[in-house]
């Protein structure tokens, strides 16, 4: 029997998961690292991307973050999420709508504050039509 | 003594009022139920952003450079107050209390000669403070309720403090809300958000594992990045979630009041008819009698 970490997916709205699973590769800002149990805790931030899930070697479950924060402890991973999505209800279409509006939106703005939060929306749209290929 | 055409005019507008209360009641009962599910679902991202971050406050704190957002400016001249409630009235003791408290505060501070400001959210405390503390609000915030808080909503007042926060507008940031505890209570509660209120002693055992553990975390990137992004996030978090209490209290209290309305409503109709049928029965009795000493005068 494999040993397991329990993982915990918690968005602002809501608790959104809380297994325990095999492993966690965790798409961090500095590079994906995978989560076993008995992992060094770490804290690190997360870049938008996909986090996947795995049980018995297989990826059971791939879900887009938008961005936020994982803790890993020895027996625990929790992700604070921004915003997270099951990738396979994600739709092209809709992601592409969002996507002309946030270059729409990145056009029009016109002061610097306006400007950064135009490029994170873009940045996260452009990541999660990555995670559809 | 009324005649009997007012005293059916009445009835007939205590039964309207009556129908209207029982309606909100019923509106608000429904809208509660949803209050109280987000509430209780936003709980748990709060909760372990506040541990995150007091693991890494607690490191962190006794060493320079730490962000100002949790250390503090290191003064507590300015104070800003947040006293978040409703748009609409009809609910009770809901707004009054959180303005009452934030009078309280505003006294104290002033006593202690320090500068206050406040911005309201929601339009009730904005009318109730504006009377006697006009000179002192900033700006009031009315769009953050409606049919259900939106995180988007919290997240442009949290930035917007932390914005005002960095241009030196204040020192210290308090929250006054109402804290949901069950349909016919809500607790006022004052939350302090800026400086980050750094857990001195561990209350409970799993802090205490976690304070244990901190030396050992490692960070990526930086412990400094880390806590640059974590901590004006913490500041939409709270407010966030105090967004969603304030929600759902309001939900209760209006419940509470609107089924209070509507039995003093019932009461008030009962009296009413019996009197009615008392008068009708006096006029009744009258022409009666009218009629047969006429008779016997004959």
């Amino acid at each position: 029997m494999v040993q397991q970490v329990h993982f915990e997916l918690v968005s602002p709205e809501r608790l959104l998961l809380s297994e325990h699973v095999e492993m966690v590769v965790v798409p961090g800002s500095e590079g994906d690292f995978g989560v076993l149990a008995d992992h060094a805790p770490v804290l690190s931030t997360i870049r938008p991307g996909v986090l996947a899930v795995y049980h018995k070697g297989q990826v059971v479950e791939r879900i887009f973050i938008a961005g936020g924060f994982a803790e890993v402890t020895e027996t625990t991973l929790t992700v604070l999420a921004e915003e997270a999505i099951v990738v396979d209800s994600l739709e092209r279409a809709e992601v592409e709508r969002r996507l002309a509006l946030a270059q729409e939106a990145l056009q029009t703005a016109d002061t610097p504050v306006l400007r950064t939060e135009a490029e994170n929306r873009l940045a996260v749209i452009e990541a999660m039509l990555v995670a559809l290929q | 003594m009324l005649s009997l055409k007012d005293l059916r005019q009445r009835i007939a507008s205590v039964k309207s009022t009556k129908k209207i209360t029982s309606a909100m009641k019923m509106v608000a009962a429904s809208k509660l139920r949803r209050a109280q599910e987000a509430a209780e679902s936003a709980r748990p991202y709060a909760e372990r952003m506040e541990r995150m971050l007091g693991n890494l406050a607690a490191s962190l704190a006794q060493q320079t450079g730490a962000p100002p957002l949790l250390t503090g400016t290191e003064r507590d001249d300015t104070h800003l107050i947040l006293p978040i409630t409703a748009n609409r009235g009809l609910c009770g003791a809901f707004n009054t209390a959180v303005v009452r408290e934030t009078r309280r505060m505003v006294a104290d501070l002033a006593g202690s000669g320090k500068t206050v400001k406040i911005l309201c959210v929601g339009r009730k405390g904005r009318d109730q403070l504006r009377r006697d503390h006009g000179g002192l609000i900033l700006d009031t915030v009315e769009d953050v309720g409606g049919r259900r808080v939106a995180f988007a909503a919290a997240d442009t007042l949290g930035q917007r403090i932390v914005g005002l926060f960095e241009a030196g507008a204040f020192d210290v940031c308090t929250l006054v809300f109402n804290r949901f505890q069950s349909a016919i209570s809500q607790v006022i509660t004052r939350q302090q958000l800026i400086p980050f209120p750094i857990p001195e002693q561990p209350d409970d055992e799993r802090r205490a594992m976690a304070l244990g553990a901190r030396a050992l975390y490692e960070y990526e990137p930086s412990e400094e990045d880390i806590l640059a992004s974590i901590a004006p996030r913490n500041v939409t978090v709270q407010i966030f979630r105090a967004l969603l209490e304030s929600m759902a209290s309001e939900q209760g209290a209006r419940m509470t009041a609107m089924d209070n309305a509507t039995r003093n409503a019932s009461d008030m109709i009962d009296d009413l008819t019996l009197t009615y049928n008392r008068t009708r029965q006096a006029y009744i009795t009258k022409e009666l009698i009218e009629i047969i000493s006429g008779a016997e005068a004959l």
